[in-house]
């Protein structure tokens, strides 16, 4: 399955009365300049890299179709809400890195199949949750299989909302190995996002992901399926392309067998119009049985996941916040509230579609965030700095939304992780880690495991931290902060690594580069 | 005659389905079977047996050894 924003050069603008892109917000220091690339931002909006709002590098027409997007805007997903609903068993290839017995690994929740639902089922679930969650704005159709391989139970979904709930925005995910044959059907249920996964351009790196596809009745196998599968996926984007459709791209980074090759796949899927590309890290445990797992094939770590997300940072915008949700995902990202919504419980409820009501709420939510952003630049104009070098750092911050450093240390399911220079902050991604704080035993086995997950940082940022996990973090070599609760998270780390780099000018610290750390396996789950 | 679905092993991912030129494919209680007697094993339509070719999982969709093999009339 599937399923991001940012932008440069904010004036914040006093005015709520309207809705206006709110850009990317490049974080800078006052009086520096700028930076290029993509730099900045904490967790929102970015520039060229994740996507961010923008006027800058954003037209006003995609700026309106990504807005309230959360998987196309790093921004939006802190506020707007997605679900997922799995209308669409069947797939047609067959990947190394999944196991058909439960949902894809990778693009979905590992080892656990998400409930069927016919249209009807998922056309009630879908108003059910819009009912009850006002902020929820996008609905995919991500799997658990390929989205157009059930094209009839995926487009009966889509018709349906399009009558029932015209204010969602519906995208969908697929392999692209069918997209070419119902790009026509795509335009005509407004579907203006699609999320097409390509891990490869070259058939010869392709048979080592693929063993087989079905295609035109037959199935192929190695080389030339791979071959057919990319020719497919290119001329699929180049058609959504050409009718204006946004694209994000999905690549699955497989240390040892397309690394290095996702640079070319990058050139090329941005070559083709691709608005946004987003690699995630293997998963290949061996309890979810895939070919990667029973064989031993390793996911990247942290630092080689960030080596082949800088490097593409340059072609397509990079998202960087994807959570590798399931594909019947409920909830903001990182959040999964499906329980709520099975269907006994669906059954059970009085829904009406309330559509001025949403309207409402959304407005309302459209004007915090407009405010938050405000605040947020308020904050950073405060800060000065000006030493200029190349010293740079990694910080792990713990936060439970509104951009600022407001999570207790032991109450954090995971960490935000910002890349820190003198003049800006880059928000570089997301490190799930074990709950620290459950109470009772299992501490002590924990620890050692959140150390790893931010083992590449410098400090961690916290609301609190005891005096257990303070001591075991400085003795790992990373200092806990506590002295920046419940400021933005852009200001405490720039402020953070200004005293930081005093103390080392002072000789109270020596600075030393950080080890590299371990991306945990598994997708996100609510705790 | 006919190829039969292990049921312990179909995912009931209905790939298979809307594949079956015969349309003798079908679901119950969440996996899909075959009715034996409108299985032709996709002789005369395709070259390969089209439930065999979609599924998933090896060796779920196998020759129902308690049939004779189809003969095309």
């Amino acid at each position: 399955m599937e399923s991001a924003l940012e932008t440069a050069s904010q004036n914040a603008s006093p005015s709520l009365s309207r809705l206006k892109p709110l850009t990317g917000i490049k974080i800078e220091v006052a009086g520096q300049p700028e930076s290029s690339g993509c730099g900045t931002t904490g967790g929102e909006g970015k520039a060229s890299c994740g996507t961010s709002d923008g006027p800058d590098d954003m037209s006003p027409e995609v700026w309106e179709k990504v807005k309230n997007h959360p998987c196309y805007s790093e921004e939006a997903h802190h506020h707007y809400a997605r679900m997922h609903v799995a209308v669409a068993p069947a797939c047609n290839i067959q990947c190394n890195y999944c196991n058909r017995k439960y949902d894809c690994s990778n693009e979905s929740r590992p080892g656990v199949v998400s409930q069927k639902l016919t249209p009807d089922q998922a056309v009630k679930k879908v108003i059910a949750v819009a009912s009850e969650i006002p902020q929820m704005t996008v609905l995919g159709i991500a799997g658990p299989g390929d989205a157009l391989a059930s094209p009839q139970k995926t487009f009966e979904t889509f018709r349906q909302l399009q009558e029932q709930a015209p204010d969602i925005k519906l995208c969908l995910s697929t392999n692209g190995l069918m997209l070419p044959d119902f790009v026509d059907e795509i335009c005509k249920y407004n579907i203006d996002h699609v999320t097409i996964t390509i891990n490869m351009i070259d058939a010869e790196v392709g048979e080592k992901i693929y063993p087989w596809i079905f295609y035109n009745h037959k199935r192929y196998y190695g080389r030339e399926a791979a071959q057919i599968l990319t020719d497919r996926q290119m001329l699929g984007l180049e058609m959504l392309t050409a009718r204006g459709v946004l694209t994000k791209i999905n690549s699955v980074l497989i240390p040892g067998v397309n690394d290095k090759h996702l640079y070319e796949v990058n050139r090329a899927v941005k070559s083709r119009g691709a608005f946004l590309h987003n690699i995630m890290p293997l998963i290949s445990e061996a309890e979810h049985g895939t070919v990667y797992g029973l064989t031993g094939q390793r996911g990247p770590s942290a630092q080689e996941l960030k080596e082949v997300q800088d490097a593409c940072m340059g072609g397509a915008n990079l998202m960087r916040h994807c959570r590798q949700c399931r594909a019947d995902a409920v909830g903001l990202l990182g959040e999964d509230r499906s329980d709520e919504f099975t269907l006994d419980q669906i059954e059970q409820m009085d829904v009406v579609y309330d559509l001025e009501k949403r309207r409402a709420y959304q407005e309302n939510v459209e004007a915090e965030r407009q405010a938050q952003q405000n605040a947020k630049h308020a904050a950073l104009a405060t800060v000065t700095n000006s030493a200029e070098d190349n010293m740079k750092v990694l910080v792990a911050v713990a936060t439970t939304g509104g951009g600022k450093v407001n999570e207790h240390f032991g109450h954090a399911t995971e960490f935000q992780i910002h890349e820190i220079t003198t003049t800006s902050t880059t928000f570089v991604g997301h490190r799930r880690v074990d709950l620290y704080c459950q109470g009772g035993f299992g501490e002590d086995e924990q620890l050692p495991s959140i150390v790893n997950a931010i083992n590449d940082c410098h400090a961690v940022l916290v609301a609190k931290i005891g005096a257990c996990p303070r001591d075991e973090l400085l003795a790992a070599g990373i200092e806990p902060v506590d002295a920046y609760a419940h400021e933005f998270i852009e200001k405490a780390a720039l402020t953070w690594f200004a005293d930081y780099r005093a103390r080392v000018a002072k000789g109270e610290i020596v600075h030393q580069e950080r080890g590299d750390a371990a991306i945990r396996q598994g997708a996100f789950m609510a705790a | 005659m006919a190829y039969k679905i292990v049921g312990s092993q179909c995912t009931g991912c209905s790939a298979c389905e809307p594949e079956c030129p015969n349309v003798a494919i079908y679901e119950k209680n969440g996996v899909f079977m075959i009715k034996p007697e409108k299985c032709t094993e996709c002789l005369g339509h395709f070259d390969e047996a089209q439930c065999v070719a979609a599924c998933p999982v090896d060796n779920t969709c196998i020759i129902d050894t308690a049939y004779p093999r189809y003969q095309a009339a």
